[in-house]
């Protein structure tokens, strides 16, 4: 224990190890960017209607993943968000089809959101259940919900405002899901790099006493995170709804891996304290992009998800810190 | 003094990358002995340890065990060559028995079976802890031992490898009063049987009484080597520290005017279990002692000033209004520096720079955002004022050794330029460098006003820092002495273990 600074071997001079740690990301995703390239770049991988059509398909993720982040961060877990979106995204078409107008069913979606956000919140820092079971209960529970909504019917959505602003409109020839993915990940990546709850995010979940003893209140830092995730949640099944134009039970279902996944690609610590909003960007894009080309190649749904979920584990463990 | 010199560790050099850490280092254990090796951080004991148990390899140098050279590669060779090391953080195994964990790998195993015999096991542990003199179970689940257990546990099992070179590594740091001589006993014991230790320590009292000889360390060799017979505690000191450093161990008195104003006074504080009545006030600029044996109450205590925790009556007036909760008390000034730093004290995977903005996020943010120039600037004074060494704010302070940690805990409250600051045992695995500079950094804050209470078990430190030592004893403050009234060190270790032997109580104020 003593001379610890001293004992640790120095990192060789030229190339820190750490230092390519946290770009890992950013790297894979430069290499499947080129392999797709390469090997499909002529069957439209490349084109920009594709291009355009990654971030689309990817954008519900990357919203969730922001605020998974925060949850991560904070040292805790949600499973819900997937089941959240569904049901934000019934309640937004439920809401309209009764005749009222669009933005108060949006307002009603995100409510829902943040119900079961604070439902979840809670159940974790009042009545102190550890955030995995408390969520994965509420999954269960919310998706059932979702499913005796309407008895598993779809709801239509005829508004083309409503589905123009939340899915297939585009801005300056921008999809609007791209504008939805990116201002939200700009929002998070300033809230968790720049405010003092950012801060305290991260203090909680890199040690929870210490952040105590220095005075943050961590029942409330972490209220707010699964409070977060659940409008992010809430957020992404107005999205589903905009891009389908339909309001469906099933939206988001293993939605709350691919974010886990997108958030851990990144570089965020599964332990808690180490959060970072960009590299969650790119693990979500680096699904994104993985699933697009394994597409175009021709590969069948069974093979996608195969490969997809070897370079996942590819992805973690070359980010690993090598234990010692 | 005579005994056959078991270990043998001749001009050993070590180095990593290009930094020497072991210049030349001899050191020589002798059969049955209890050798201290003291020395600050980075003097270079844990890595003569190191590659005494095997974790390092030696650049040069050379290794005799009882007479044959020994190459000492790996745990394996090490356990061959009969040398253990009793971890300081507990390696065993806290959901099986105390016989699975002696055995651990090495069960006995029915005659040509790969079986393994559970009542042997049983049986043969029996025996090394009826060897040991200790009453433990054998079946019982280590995670119903105490830490002081753990450790009794942890050295049956290296007897069982027939270990005769016990490494010891501040063996006493977590052990209650009890244990702490149960263990002092076990250790005369061993020794009697022949069994070597090397005894790492920062405590002088435990070492003076417990050793043989003392060998001590700096800067990657050894500085001295001598009989506890003639030692004392001032020359081991000098020794660690060079010649000229040892000045703030002494005691200096403050004279705190005794028209001061008490910046808290505690009335009737009652907590459950332990505190029953405690009263005491600290005045502006004092610095207050509170002595007190291991789970008096003395942390809860603190954490109740802290506003952490609710008294069950009574009450803690801080300027003149109570203290109603850990918010309020943090806002009004109050500070604590927790006992356990790497629990309570800092988010180890965060940088230096981070920890210390954390208590005082409120004071550089702005509109949301954190202002983080002019946090760096504070969190870089704060590096400089205390003198923490670290490659800068950006290195993470699981990185830096114990002293410097501690030093982030406290630079962190200085910051807000805390009323009262608590410290609750500051100087436990710090070593002996910093642990003069963090006296310094207290009598400096006393210096322009603050209130301090110091909670220590190490009576030579509340001796070196108080203007006045309370002495907590079953749930009560026993005595309340002014330090220049305390003579030695005894007297005061009386008044702790129960004042029946003291000279007149001094009145409790």
């Amino acid at each position: 224990m003593q001379s610890k600074d001293i004992n640790t071997p120095r990192p060789r001079a030229a190339l820190p190890k750490v230092q390519l740690q946290n770009y890992v990301v950013y790297i894979f995703f430069a290499v499947v960017l080129a392999f797709f390239a390469i090997t499909i770049g002529d069957k439209g991988f490349l084109s920009v209607t594709n291009l355009f059509n990654i971030a689309r398909t990817t954008a519900m993720i990357t919203v969730i993943a922001v605020a998974m982040t925060f949850v991560i961060s904070a040292g805790e877990l949600d499973l819900s968000v997937g089941s959240i979106a569904a049901l934000s995204a019934l309640t937004c078409g439920l809401v309209m089809q009764a005749g009222f107008v669009w933005p108060l069913a949006v307002m009603a979606g995100l409510t829902a959101g943040l119900i079961v956000g604070s439902m979840n919140g809670f159940f974790v820092t009042v009545i102190g259940i550890p955030s995995f079971l408390v969520t994965l209960g509420m999954m269960q529970f919310v998706r059932g919900l979702d499913m005796r909504i309407t008895y598993t019917n779809p709801i239509a959505i005829s508004n083309q405002t409503f589905n123009s602003i939340f899915g297939s409109g585009s801005l300056f020839g921008i999809p609007s899901l791209l504008i939805w993915s990116v201002a939200v990940a700009l929002l998070g990546f300033v809230v968790l790099k720049y405010t003092g709850f950012g801060r305290e995010i991260l203090a909680t979940g890199g040690n929870r006493m210490a952040a105590e003893y220095s005075g943050v209140n961590t029942r409330r830092i972490k209220f707010a995170a699964f409070l977060l995730s659940g409008a992010a949640a809430a957020l992404a099944g107005l999205l589903y709804t905009g891009m389908m134009q339909t309001a469906r039970f099933n939206f988001g279902e293993g939605a709350e891996l691919m974010a886990i996944a997108a958030v851990i690609l990144g570089g965020t610590s599964l332990f808690g304290g180490k959060g970072t909003i960009l590299g969650t960007f790119a693990g979500s894009l680096l699904i994104g992009t993985i699933n697009n080309g394994l597409i175009i190649m021709g590969l069948d749904v069974s093979e996608q998800m195969m490969v997809a979920g070897g370079i996942i584990i590819l992805a973690v463990a070359f980010g690993k810190k090598p234990t010692n | 003094m005579t005994a056959p010199l078991i270990l043998e560790m001749t001009d050993i050099a070590k180095s990593f990358g290009s930094i020497p850490v072991l210049k030349r280092v001899s050191f020589d254990l002798r059969k049955g002995e209890v050798h201290a090796l003291m020395g600050g951080n980075g003097a270079g004991k844990s890595t003569l340890m190191k590659i005494l148990t095997g974790v390092y390899t030696r650049d040069g140098g050379t290794v005799k065990i009882e007479g044959q050279t020994v190459d000492l590669y790996g745990a394996k060779g090490a356990e061959r060559a009969g040398v253990a090391m009793i971890f300081q953080e507990f390696s065993l195994v806290p959901t099986l028995t105390v016989a699975q964990n002696i055995f651990l790998k090495r069960e006995p195993r029915f005659a040509g079976t790969p079986f393994i015999n559970g009542a042997e096991m049983v049986r043969r542990s029996r025996a090394i802890l009826d060897e040991l003199g200790v009453e433990i179970d054998p079946d019982a689940l280590v995670s119903s031992l105490s830490v002081g257990y753990m450790q009794i546990v942890e050295i049956a099992k290296a007897l069982s490898k027939k270990a005769r070179v016990l490494v010891m590594d501040e063996p006493t740091s977590s052990l209650s009063e009890s244990e702490t001589s149960a263990l002092f006993e076990l250790v005369g014991r061993l020794r009697a049987s022949g069994i070597s230790i090397v005894y790492i320590s920062h405590r002088m009292a435990e070492i003076l009484s417990l050793c043989d000889r003392v060998t001590v360390m700096r800067d990657g060799q050894t500085v001295m080597t001598e009989n506890c017979a003639d030692l004392s505690v001032a020359r081991i000191v000098e020794a660690m520290l060079g010649a000229g450093n040892a000045a703030s161990f002494a005691w200096k008195d403050r004279n705190v005017p005794s028209t001061a104003r008490p910046v808290v006074k505690v009335r009737n504080l009652r907590l459950d279990k332990r505190i029953e009545d405690v009263s005491f006030d600290i005045r502006e600029g004092e610095i207050v002692g509170l002595a007190g044996l291991m789970g008096s109450g003395r942390t809860e205590i603190a954490e109740t000033l802290f506003g952490r925790r609710k008294a069950v009556s009574g009450e803690v007036i801080f300027d003149d209004a109570p203290i109603t909760s850990q918010a309020d008390a943090i806002e009004r000034g109050i500070a604590l520096v927790p006992e356990d730093r790497r629990k309570f004290g800092l988010v180890l995977e965060h940088s230096v720079g981070a920890n210390i903005i954390l208590p005082n996020l409120s004071r550089f943010t702005r509109r949301l955002f954190v202002q983080d120039d002019a946090a760096s600037k504070v969190v870089q004074d704060t590096i400089n004022d205390l003198s923490i060494k670290t490659d800068g704010p950006e290195k993470l302070a699981r990185l830096l050794s114990g002293g410097n940690q501690q030093k982030i805990v406290i630079g962190k409250w200085l910051v807000r330029a805390p009323r009262l600051l608590i410290l609750d045992e500051p100087t436990i695995g710090v070593d002996i460098g910093a642990k003069s500079e963090i006296i310094d950094t207290v009598r400096a804050m006393a210096d322009k006003g603050t209130a301090v209470l110091v909670i220590s078990s190490e009576l030579e430190e509340l001796m070196a820092i108080s203007d006045r030592i309370l002495v907590l004893h079953s749930g009560r403050i026993a005595e309340s002495v002014n330090r220049r009234d305390i003579a030695t060190e005894e007297e005061l270790h009386h008044a702790i273990q129960g004042h029946k032997h003291t000279a007149p109580a001094r009145g409790a104020s």
